[in-house]
């Protein structure tokens, strides 16, 4: 498969990941072209999450689980030996699939990877806050209520909130885990209007089985089918005219 | 229509069953408490409770008795309160989950079954006889310290377990540390139900007998204790002795009962106080 993708900022070549004996994805090479959005489409089980937690190495925490391939971030191992996982993990932010506030203000919430990256100064919190806030399109919502728990906050206005969380430390790339799963479909519209501006600044994968959505919101979309990757293309061209059948079974809606 | 009446004959006596089996409890408890009271609670007053006994402990008080279980309780919490909940947090945040923590969570669950007399006796041979502490408060406290540890472990690990992962997650896909996320979100919320079990594990230790009977606690001292090193009373084992091994036993009752009392009320509290703490520390978290 050749498609013409521009700079890869993420590049994964020949990909295994084990849990335990059972392989979730197999031989998986895809292209993440920088300052675009890929979606990663695909049934229930398919292998996108794991595919995508491999990539900040978030997999890393499961015990029992193997990693087998490259994953390359602008052109580097993100699992060679001189590689700091935390550091990587700044640069590849992620937005979980259930909103994941944390229990604290909503200021504490976006000052949260500030902080914990040595950052005291109020006034320099206060801005990244507010800027943050603002690129996530929620500023106008909570200005006014920064000392809440994040908790009163609606369930689309959380994941929001968890996308200006992962702004707020400056990644290169955001990873999205199925964000809109959870959330009501107005709240849905936001995010995916969110998205698609991101990519201006940033460069997004993001998961989803909802195959509207990847139409909406992507440039490139990668289809994947029990771990293995089916077809990866420019996103127009996987809903107009499909390589493969199996692709095009499933974006017809004939299984998944 | 048959069919709905017999559920609802079935969960009538269900409910029944289950209410009646509360009731049971209830007026066991009551009963229980209420006697120590009626018989215990004329002996109570400002002298028995700030004197010292007197005349072969037929009269005054229990100062003393009151006095050496909060020292050991101290000591206790010393020794429990902080190995407990480390040990806790290595075991469920660091540790590799495998067959030999299981093994380890296995051993501590069974520590927190073992009978309290033979901790007592461990604790004489550990930190009487080869660490050389003698009979003292300072063994009876680790004594009761090491009696402690399994419960307040499983309690603090219990409290862990209750704080989602997606907040680890969360704190580590920012950049956060291992420590970092485990110190900044997931202790602070763990907190509150670590320190509730702990304050009840150390409720029991306060009235424990059988682990301070050789490691430190003294029939009768004329003195307080006045170094770690020194011979105590408590409780526990004043009530013990004024119930079974008094001479003038019947003459003493109204003591035994008074002090009975007291220790009733200090556990109460102490678990109140963990009650307390919990509703506290919840409440801010909203």
């Amino acid at each position: 498969m050749s498609v013409e993708t521009g700079i890869a900022k993420i590049e994964t070549r020949n990909l295994d990941f084990y849990y335990g004996p059972v392989r979730a994805l197999k031989n998986v090479s895809i292209v993440c072209p920088a300052n675009r959005v890929t979606a990663i489409i695909g049934p229930s089980g398919c292998g996108k999450s794991t595919f995508i937690r491999t990539l900040n190495r978030m997999n890393d925490v499961i015990p029992g689980t193997r990693v087998e391939g490259t994953i390359l971030l602008d052109g580097k191992d993100v699992r060679a030996p001189d590689v700091d996982v935390v550091e990587l993990r700044r640069r590849v932010g992620m937005v979980f699939q259930k909103p994941n506030p944390f229990p604290k203000s909503i200021f504490d919430n976006i000052a949260y990877g500030l902080r914990i990256n040595g950052m005291r100064d109020k006034r320099k919190l206060e801005e990244v806050v507010e800027r943050s806030l603002r690129g996530a399109a929620l500023w106008e919502e909570v200005k006014d209520r920064m000392d809440e728990n994040a908790f009163a906050l609606s369930g689309g206005q959380q994941q929001r909130l968890c996308i200006a969380r992962a702004l707020a430390v400056e990644p290169d790339v955001i990873l999205f885990d199925e964000p809109c799963s959870a959330i009501d479909p107005i709240a849905t519209a936001k995010v995916e209007d969110l998205i698609e501006t991101l990519e201006k600044s940033y460069t997004v994968v993001i998961v989803t089985h909802n195959m509207q959505q990847a139409a909406r919101v992507s440039d490139y979309t990668a289809f994947m089918m029990l771990g293995e990757l089916v077809e990866f293309d420019v996103t127009e061209k996987i809903f107009t005219n499909p390589a493969n059948k199996l692709t095009e079974d499933y974006i017809t809606g004939r299984f998944g | 229509m048959k069919q709905a009446t017999q559920k609802k004959i079935a969960q009538f006596i269900g409910f029944f069953l289950l209410r009646a089996c509360l009731t049971i409890v209830l007026v066991v408890l009551l009963l229980f408490l209420y006697d120590i009271g009626r018989k215990g609670g004329g002996t109570i007053s400002w002298e028995f409770l700030s004197q010292a006994p007197r005349k072969g402990m037929t009269q005054g008080g229990i100062f003393p008795a009151i006095f050496g279980t909060f020292l050991v309780t101290l000591i206790t919490a010393i020794l429990a309160v902080p190995l407990g909940m480390c040990s806790a947090i290595y075991l469920n945040e660091y540790a590799r989950q495998g067959r030999l923590t299981r093994l380890i969570r296995l051993s501590i669950r069974n520590l927190s079954g073992v009978p309290s007399i033979v901790y007592g006796l461990f604790g004489v041979i550990l930190f009487v006889n080869i660490m050389r502490f003698g009979t003292s408060v300072l063994s009876a406290g680790l004594t009761l310290g090491l009696m402690t540890l399994p419960w307040t472990i499983t309690a603090s690990e219990e409290a862990l377990k209750t704080v989602p992962n997606s907040y680890r997650e969360g704190a580590l896909a920012l950049g956060a540390t291992k420590w970092q996320s485990i110190r900044t979100n997931v202790l602070p919320y763990a907190v509150p139900g670590m320190l509730t079990g702990t304050v009840l594990g150390l409720a029991r230790a306060a009235g424990e007998t059988a682990p301070i009977l050789f490691t430190g606690a003294a029939f009768f001292l004329p003195y307080l204790p006045r170094s770690l090193g020194d011979q105590f009373m408590a409780l526990p084992y004043h009530l013990y002795i004024m119930a079974t091994q008094h001479h003038q036993i019947e003459q003493v009752r109204p003591l035994a009962y008074g002090t009975a009392l007291v220790l009733i009320v200090l556990v109460l509290g102490m678990n109140m106080t963990a009650v307390v703490i919990r509703y506290r520390l919840r409440r801010k978290r909203r």
